[in-house]
């Protein structure tokens, strides 16, 4: 436990994006100049922000009494969300602009998710969790409905914000039984006498409704009735961003939530939850995907089931899977991310050009374009060379040493059937004819995101163990 | 240097990428044939460098392994992206970098104003990319990575010229038919791999090796290992059964055929049979397979090229019989004279290639060499150093040929037998005569090409100086192995340089057979004097007197039509395998069981899923009420089966 004064310094990424946060709402208020700067002075905040954590994944401290952790898993996280936000604010530069909804709060509300999301992640409360849950989760809400002009735009963010608050009721709940009945909310004490606690049902139902508000936030089934709506009505590029970044920061609580808990000797019920989220939430994320025309809507779907790949991990709870689902979720924001960008630069003004008759023939419009949607959908379906591969099968692994083979084979055969709708894609892109002309406009910002997030999604699947044994080596 | 060493791969990789991706858009032949060659020479020197510096070192620290990165580490498999720097790497790449470097600079006027010179020295580099990962790779996956890309160059490069006719069909057709009988040694090499790890839990070359001699593993299994992996040297290295593939690469342009279908490709086999020389000398009945195959190829591809009128199909079918003599060396135990003689075959051979690229080019894309014919006077230096080469296979004694061949000979005499030596030198003989047979035709006698329309002429320097050099090399390239009845126990330096890498697998042979220098001097005597008498009838018979050749034929026809028709393998392959699985698939597999049974199911199945879909579809309405009941509903659930689990 270093110092006391010492401990501030160790908070210096939540302390510098606060300070940025603060510093863009005055530059709003008080240039003219805000849409200008914010993307670029955005961009750089999260670099560095991104960056200092992942150099100081070393120092790893619990700080402030235990209530949060610094370094390892945390700043595997926190370089997890700023990329994927550096990305977004990349990506989106044109979405906005064609849209019309270039505020400069789009880019405060993205930090703030941001700021939120590293809380989480840090979390070794359950207070502090929510906290930062709660700060994520508004932003999100009014990310969703950005384009107030819109009304699907609204309808999403109202939709997400009635569901959202009904999961928030839960989380609370969970939180004052588990309180309840620990008298306490440090995560540690839970870990500590989990023995002590588990006989007693209470408990049990507080740490389980905390679980399932959590997994409507990273969108399992059956807690997943707001994703499809949510993301196809939002703005494309805060989809992104939603899909990827916020699934992450549930999963980051999921993994300290059930942390050592499922190590210990009774984790049953844990387990078996989410086995049955697993299962349910990859095949009705694969299967219903096959249904859908709309891209949005179909990544939608697909969210779901790779929700449901990730909670596989879960349910097999060794430290080895927990990295996986990490590995898992750093693959899914990249190649995520690339595929939104594609798709909001394709789309028209008015949320045209979304559904798979667009994609016919753009291999002749931009090549560039057509080749890269085609490694993010063989990247989502997992297959080698691609980031997603190695995702599936490090949880998959987790799975057959937890003696959970059958849930692995489960996963194995809804990848089978989400093939079919991510190839689809790749047809459409390489093998139709154009029924649609139009121009695709893209500026370097887009460029940089996609070709970013493409170079990732292969070297993360070439060099696999680059990542994994840095994520082994501080997930415990 | 040897640090070094990754860029002798990467430098071809780049090479390939910059011509592959740019250079449709450079219009300057100099500038891709440049780059393309360059980044070979680069290469080529660091590996004389790696070698220098191998060569300072004390022999135990001879073997230096360059790790690159972690290629995967999952579950107990661990693999490295690691090269293996030691003597038999070495050397292979010396060969390959070297003779690949000549023949690329050959290109640059060989191919000069096709329309894909771009893309024809990009897929080159690629090769040497992939070929240098075949033989520095410290582990199997490794190699049979380059394994893998040194058969997609060669696929892509035979069917370079994609819309020429080749014989009855079309260049793609010889493509395909070389892929998919590798695919069937590929095969083989993947189960020998997978036994490989199956038995000994790694695939890294020095852990599998040492643990070959240590473990406790029975002789049944290192026969299935060596067997595996010597399918799969069958196919690359066009060996009985699988060598059918070898005459139809010829479709591809001919520096191609020097550098993949001669040179270093098709030795890969060989290389791979001498890494694992452990695993092999483990299994004695393999080797003797190893040896008989061998020496059975070598024979009916030579007998086969005895009345060949194709010039580069000549020249193809001798390669085979000069594999055919590598593995049988391999097969006594021999494994450096084999090394020995991928050396110096590759100097030679390559040679005999771009001096046939040579003539063709000079004669207007004519192979026939029925219509050439007194073509000495006008390419001198072609003429020279085809004369070289040839008297280098020949065996002709002082030059390279001569001493790797006579080291397999005596080899296949000394731990084999009298029966392999004997037809070894048949087979000698049989080189000798068509060697020389060609020779004759292409060079000396009458012009037999119509002058109206064939203008021969000499190449250009950018082509000839690769031939000199090549020349040279065929020349002195023996005397690093010279026979040890000449200078002594430890005087052949070749011999002495590899010694290591064999170390194992002699210790387990152990040769005792004593023979005396005598009868090593007798029998060298004896297949000098046959092989000089089979040059002497041939120049005779083809020079001075055709006729003899047409009553012989005539005389011998359905022999001389088995040889012609290349004792109809081909067409019994076609009628045996070919067939039968072409109408098995189509009217079982694809008819009935893809069409009705796995397209039926696959299609209900999908179509049940896709009305599934569209049932569940509805389920989502829109209204927001509804999905918080869904919620509810599932949190009740949830709770519900907690309290009756507890």
């Amino acid at each position: 436990m270093p110092a006391n004064n010492y401990e501030y310094f160790l908070l210096l990424p939540h302390i510098v994006l606060s300070v940025g946060i603060v510093l863009s709402i005055l530059i709003e208020i008080f240039t003219r100049k805000g849409k200008e700067v914010l993307p670029w002075f955005s961009s750089l905040l999260f670099l560095f922000v991104g960056f200092y954590s992942i150099i100081n994944i070393d120092k790893n401290f619990f700080i402030f009494g235990g209530m949060v952790e610094v370094g390892g898993r945390a700043s595997i996280f926190n370089f997890i969300f700023n990329i994927a936000a550096l990305l977004t604010v990349l990506a989106s530069t044109d979405y906005i602009k064609k849209y019309g909804i270039n505020y400069s709060e789009y880019y405060i509300l993205i930090q703030s998710s941001v700021l939120g999301m590293m809380v989480m992640a840090m979390a070794h409360d359950i207070l502090v969790i929510f906290m930062g849950l709660e700060l994520m989760s508004i932003c999100f809400y009014i990310l969703a409905g950005l384009n107030r002009k819109r009304s699907s735009n609204n309808e999403a963010s109202l939709k997400y914000f009635l569901l959202g608050s009904f999961a928030t009721g839960f989380i609370v709940y969970g939180i004052a039984l588990v309180y309840g009945t620990t008298g306490s909310t440090s995560i540690q004490n839970i870990f500590e006498n989990f023995m002590q606690y588990f006989n007693n049902i209470l408990f049990i139902v507080g740490m389980l409704l905390l679980l399932i508000g959590f997994s409507f936030k990273i969108a399992a089934v059956p807690f997943h009735m707001w994703v499809p709506d949510v993301y196809q009505g939002s703005a494309t590029s805060v989809t992104g961003l939603m899909s990827t970044a916020g699934k992450a920061a549930a999963f980051s609580v999921l993994l300290i939530l059930l942390g050592t808990s499922l190590s210990y000797s009774s984790p049953i019920v844990f387990r078996n939850y989410f086995s049955v989220i697993a299962v349910l939430s990859t095949l009705v994320g694969s299967i219903i995907a096959i249904a859908q025309t709309n891209l949005k809507r179909m990544l939608a779907y697909s969210s779901i089931a790779h929700a449901g790949y990730m909670a596989i991990g879960l349910a097999a709870g060794n430290n080895y899977s927990f990295a996986g689902i990490t590995f898992y979720l750093a693959a899914y924001v990249f190649m995520n991310i690339g595929a939104f960008t594609i798709i909001s630069l394709i789309e028209g003004k008015d949320e045209t050009r979304l559904t798979l008759n667009s994609y016919a023939g753009l291999n002749k419009k931009s090549p560039f374009l057509a080749a890269m949607m085609s490694l993010f959908m063989f990247a989502l379906a997992g297959i080698p060379p691609m980031a997603g591969f190695f995702g599936k099968y490090y949880v998959f692994f987790g799975a057959i040493k937890s003696d959970l083979t059958w849930l692995a084979i489960v996963g194995v055969l809804s990848s089978l059937i989400s093939v079919y709708f991510y190839l689809r894609v790749v047809v459409y892109v390489y093998f139709m004819n154009e029924n649609e002309q139009f121009e695709i406009e893209k500026s370097v910002g887009s460029n940089l995101a996609i070709s970013l997030t493409g170079l990732l999604v292969l070297l993360f699947g070439i060099f696999p163990d680059s990542l994994m044994n840095l994520i082994v080596n501080f997930i415990k | 240097m040897i640090n070094l060493i990754y860029l002798t791969v990467l430098l071809p990789l780049i090479g390939f990428l910059f011509n592959g991706l740019f250079g449709s858009k450079i219009k300057n032949e100099k500038i891709i044939g440049i780059i393309g060659s360059s980044t070979v020479g680069i290469s080529f020197l660091i590996v004389v460098g790696a070698f220098i510096q191998t060569l300072s070192l004390p022999v135990e620290q001879r073997s230096n392994t360059v790790e690159i990165f972690t290629w995967l580490n999952v579950a107990g498999l661990n693999i490295k992206f690691a090269y293996l720097v030691d003597q038999l790497s070495l050397t292979m790449g010396l060969i390959v970098t070297g003779v690949g470097f000549l023949i690329h600079i050959y290109s640059i006027g060989y191919m000069h104003g096709d329309k894909g010179y771009w893309r024809f020295f990009s897929y080159l580099n690629l090769f040497i990319f992939a070929m240098m990962n075949l033989i520095l790779g410290d582990n199997f996956l490794v190699l049979f990575l380059g394994w893998e890309g040194v058969g997609l160059c060669s696929y892509l490069l035979i069917g370079f010229w994609y819309d020429r006719n080749f014989e009855k069909g079309t260049t793609s057709q010889a493509a395909k038919k070389a892929f998919v009988v590798n695919r069937i040694g590929d095969f083989g090499f993947l189960l020998g791999m997978f036994l490989i790890y199956f038995t000994f839990d790694s695939l890294n070359f020095k852990e599998v090796f040492a643990k070959a001699t240590t473990f406790p593993v029975t002789e049944t299994t290192f026969s299935l290992i060596a067997l595996f992996l010597f399918i799969g040297a069958t196919g690359k290295s066009a060996q009985i059964p699988l060598f059918v593939w070898l005459p139809d690469a010829m479709a591809g342009p001919t520096p191609v055929s020097a550098l993949i279908h001669a040179a270093t490709m098709v030795t890969a086999g060989v290389y791979m049979v001498s890494r694992a020389s452990i695993l092999f000398a483990s299994a004695p009945s393999i080797m003797i397979v190893v040896a008989v195959i061998g020496l059975l190829t070598a024979l009916m591809a030579a007998s086969i090229g005895l009345v060949q009128n194709d010039i580069k199909k000549v020249l193809a079918y001798s390669t085979v019989s000069q594999l055919g003599y590598m593995f049988l060396a391999a097969g006594v135990g021999a494994f450096s004279a084999s090394i020995f003689h991928v050396m110096t075959h590759a100097f030679f051979k390559a040679l005999l290639f771009l001096g046939a690229g040579s003539v063709i080019h000079g004669m207007h894309e004519e192979q026939n060499i029925q219509n050439y014919g007194g073509l000495k006077k006008y390419m001198p230096k072609t003429y020279i150093t085809f004369f070289i080469a040839t008297l280098a296979i020949t065996g002709v004694p002082g030059l390279s040929g001569f001493f790797s061949k006579d080291e397999i000979l005596w080899n296949a005499y000394a731990n084999g037998s009298f029966v392999f030596w004997l037809i070894g030198v048949l087979t000698a003989m049989m080189t000798a005569f068509y060697m020389f047979r060609l020779l004759s035709l292409t060079f000396y006698g009458n012009e037999r090409f119509d002058h109206h329309h064939v203008h021969p002429h000499e190449s250009p320097a950018v082509m000839t100086v690769p031939l000199m050099i090549l020349a040279f090399l065929s020349v002195v390239g023996g005397f690093v192995g010279m026979p040890k009845v000449f200078v002594g126990e430890h005087g052949n330096l070749f011999e002495n340089w590899l010694e290591p890498i064999y170390k194992p697998a002699q210790l387990k042979l152990a040769h005792f057979g004593m023979h005396s220098h005598f009868e090593e001097i007798l029998l060298m005597a004896i297949s000098v004097v046959l092989a000089l008498s089979a040059i002497y009838f041939a120049l005779k018979v083809y020079t001075q007197k055709p006729e003899i050749a047409e009553s012989v034929s005539s005389k011998f026809k359905g022999l001389y039509n088995l040889l012609l028709n290349k004792y109809f393998v081909d067409e019994i392959y076609e009628a045996s395998v070919v067939q039968p699985i072409q109408k098995g698939s189509e009217k079982l597999l694809w008819k009935f069981a893809d069409v009705k049974i796995i397209d039926g199911a696959v299609n209900g199945v999908a179509l049940l899923i896709d009305k599934l879909a569209e049932q569940i579809k509805k389920i989502q309405t829109g209204f927001v009420q509804y999905y918080a009941l869904v919620m509810i509903a599932g949190i009740a659930v949830v709770l519900f089966f907690l309290l009756f689990s507890l």
